[in-house]
């Protein structure tokens, strides 16, 4: 039986037929899906913070009130893939828990620090556009709940990059001090951004399996060539340098050659060793802890008033 | 006084207030007890800092000389910002955070709803849009108010301890400043006195529902009004302006 269930459910990925709460599914999808869709609902959770740290400081009223949207879209994008990694039978709760005791990872460009405001332009244009790229794929994703998230947030991410980006070309259009800041910027986000697609293909053990579910579309080479093809135009408009000595149109290959990529750096923000992993990773705990006694009375009151209500019907 | 200044001053005023708890709220984003409300939080900070934008720049236009919104909000120093002094309280927790928004908004709503009727057109077509927001705010304060009033012991204190320190801080929406007088007087303000039974109804009775009292003590906080303001201030400012300072005259 196990075997057909397999088969049918291979069959219906193959057909484009997207896989339902309720439907049969391998534990091994559900699991793989469920690391997937919560460590991105970390990311986007863990991303308000680099972001937030600039809100108070906005150069001027225009500039606050659409970092402060930004910021409060990403909260947005959170509760919607904490729903949709709900349906694969975790709590946001659990979820949480596994984020708070370190168990549970989010994407490591949140661990390095935002220095000027020019690294809130940096991250809409790099970090908001890989993103982008990464995630414009999973709108297609084989798991309905997932995919129909994905839709929304690749809505509002275009737009994060596009005004991610119209920050850095005010700066570089700007004073000789701005334009510094918008190129100290790019020095620092850059390499963290290509980093965000993850180990090279060769390094990246579940990639096949995760093809065939069609959890991923792309490979992590692929993706990430895409962006660094992209953002070199962009970098070209701005009058910025990409900091890669490397950075070489290929004619051959009809993409940009770059140089390769510091994994050693990678691997230790993975390990908890970059430069903002603790202070995140405080800043996410003590907000939940200060607003435990909240979500308690919360809690109590709607208790308290069900019991009213009861109650009342009993009398009624 | 010139009528044009009285004019302009009274805008600073109403703008400083929005802006300011706008600030504050500000620092919650990112850090809120639950998502949703990190959410809620962040949409009163965007009413409030929209509503001082459309001030601000009507009080650009007034004063003329190449004055923007952000000339107006980015370069005045602690003396001339008009605010409440409640409006620049910390933030120190969610009860603390839950009754300023809640005093504050049950006054904005009552003044709101006097400007959208008063000469001033442009000041009455900004109140008629932010007073929708504000009935909002006001709602939602409201309810968190109940709801932790009446939550849990532990809540309940906290939101006590929080009304008892801020209570003094709310006569002075309530005592007219010579601007306010002389707008009143222009026919484009309120009369801030006669709004004191309406607000004080309404925060008794969100109060009373609550299950919190209102504190006996009745000594009342002044001067935020006329630019005399609490130590908090100047790191506010500090904070919002720094880069208004330290990079001057450039886009951003
Ligand atoms: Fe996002
Ligand atoms: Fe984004």
């Amino acid at each position: 039986m196990e075997i057909n269930l397999e088969e049918s459910f291979q069959k219906k990925i193959d057909d484009e037929i997207r896989i339902e709460p309720r439907d049969w599914m391998p534990e091994k999808y559900r699991k793989t899906l469920l690391r997937q869709i919560s460590q991105h609902a970390h990311s986007e959770i863990v991303g308000m913070l680099p972001e937030a740290n600039w809100i108070t400081r906005a150069p001027n009223l225009r500039r606050k009130v659409a970092l402060l949207a930004k910021v409060q879209d990403e909260a947005g994008h959170g509760l919607y893939l904490y729903s949709a990694a709900e349906t694969l039978g975790m709590t946001r709760d659990e979820l949480l828990e596994e984020l708070h005791s370190g168990k549970a990872k989010y994407s490591s460009i949140f661990n390095y620090p935002t220095l000027s405001w020019a690294d809130m332009g940096a991250i809409g244009w790099l970090v908001d556009g890989a993103a982008i790229m990464n995630q414009v794929p999973l709108c297609r994703v084989s798991y309905g709940p997932y995919a129909r998230a994905m839709v929304r947030v690749c809505k509002e991410e275009s737009f994060h990059q596009r005004q991610g980006y119209e920050i850095m070309l005010t700066l570089s259009n700007g004073s000789e001090e701005q334009k510094a800041m918008a190129q100290d910027a790019l020095n620092r986000w850059w390499w963290p951004s290509v980093m965000m697609f993850g180990p090279n293909d060769d390094n990246s053990p579940n990639s096949a399996q995760s093809m065939k579910w069609k959890i991923k579309r792309f490979s992590n080479d692929d993706l990430r060539q895409k962006f660094i093809d992209v953002s070199v135009a962009q970098a070209e408009i701005l009058g910025l340098t990409i900091p890669d000595n490397n950075l070489k149109w290929n004619e051959a290959r009809g993409h940009y050659d770059f140089s390769t990529i510091d994994w050693i750096e990678f691997n230790e923000v993975i390990a908890g060793n970059g430069p903002c992993n603790k202070q995140r990773l405080k800043a996410i705990v003590s907000a939940w802890q200060n607003g435990e006694w909240v979500r308690d009375a919360a809690v109590a009151y709607a208790e308290k008033q069900a019991k009213k209500t009861d109650n009342k019907t009993i009398a009624a | 006084m010139q009528d044009s200044d009285i004019r302009f001053q009274y805008v600073l005023h109403l703008a400083d207030n929005s802006m300011i708890l706008g600030q504050r709220n500000a620092e919650w984003c990112s850090h809120g007890p639950v998502l949703e409300q990190d959410i809620a939080i962040t949409n009163i900070t965007l009413d409030l800092i929209g509503e001082a934008r459309s001030l601000y720049a009507y009080a650009a236009e007034l004063k003329g000389e190449n004055a923007t919104e952000d000339t107006i909000a980015f370069t005045r120093d602690v003396k001339q910002y008009k605010n409440a002094l409640l409006l620049e309280q910390p933030n120190t927790d969610w009860a603390y955070t839950v009754v300023r928004q809640f005093f504050y908004d049950a006054f904005h709503f009552q003044l709101l709803n006097v400007l959208q009727k008063r000469k001033d057109e442009r000041i009455a077509e900004i109140a008629h849009k932010s007073l929708k927001e504000v009935t909002y705010h006001l709602k939602w304060s409201s309810e968190w108010l109940i709801r932790l009033g009446d939550g849990t012991d532990i809540s309940r204190e906290k939101m006590q301890i929080a009304i008892n320190d801020l209570w003094e801080y709310t006569g002075e929406f309530f005592i007219p400043t010579e601007i306010e007088t002389k707008a009143f007087e222009l026919g484009i303000a309120a009369d801030v006195e006669k709004l004191k039974p309406l607000w004080l109804e309404k925060v008794k009775a969100i109060i009373e529902q609550a299950t919190l009292t209102i504190p006996s003590k009745n000594f009342q906080q002044n001067g935020g009004k006329n630019g005399l303001h609490s130590e908090h201030l100047g790191f506010i400012l500090a904070e919002m302006q720094f880069m208004q300072r330290a990079y001057p005259g450039v886009e951003w």
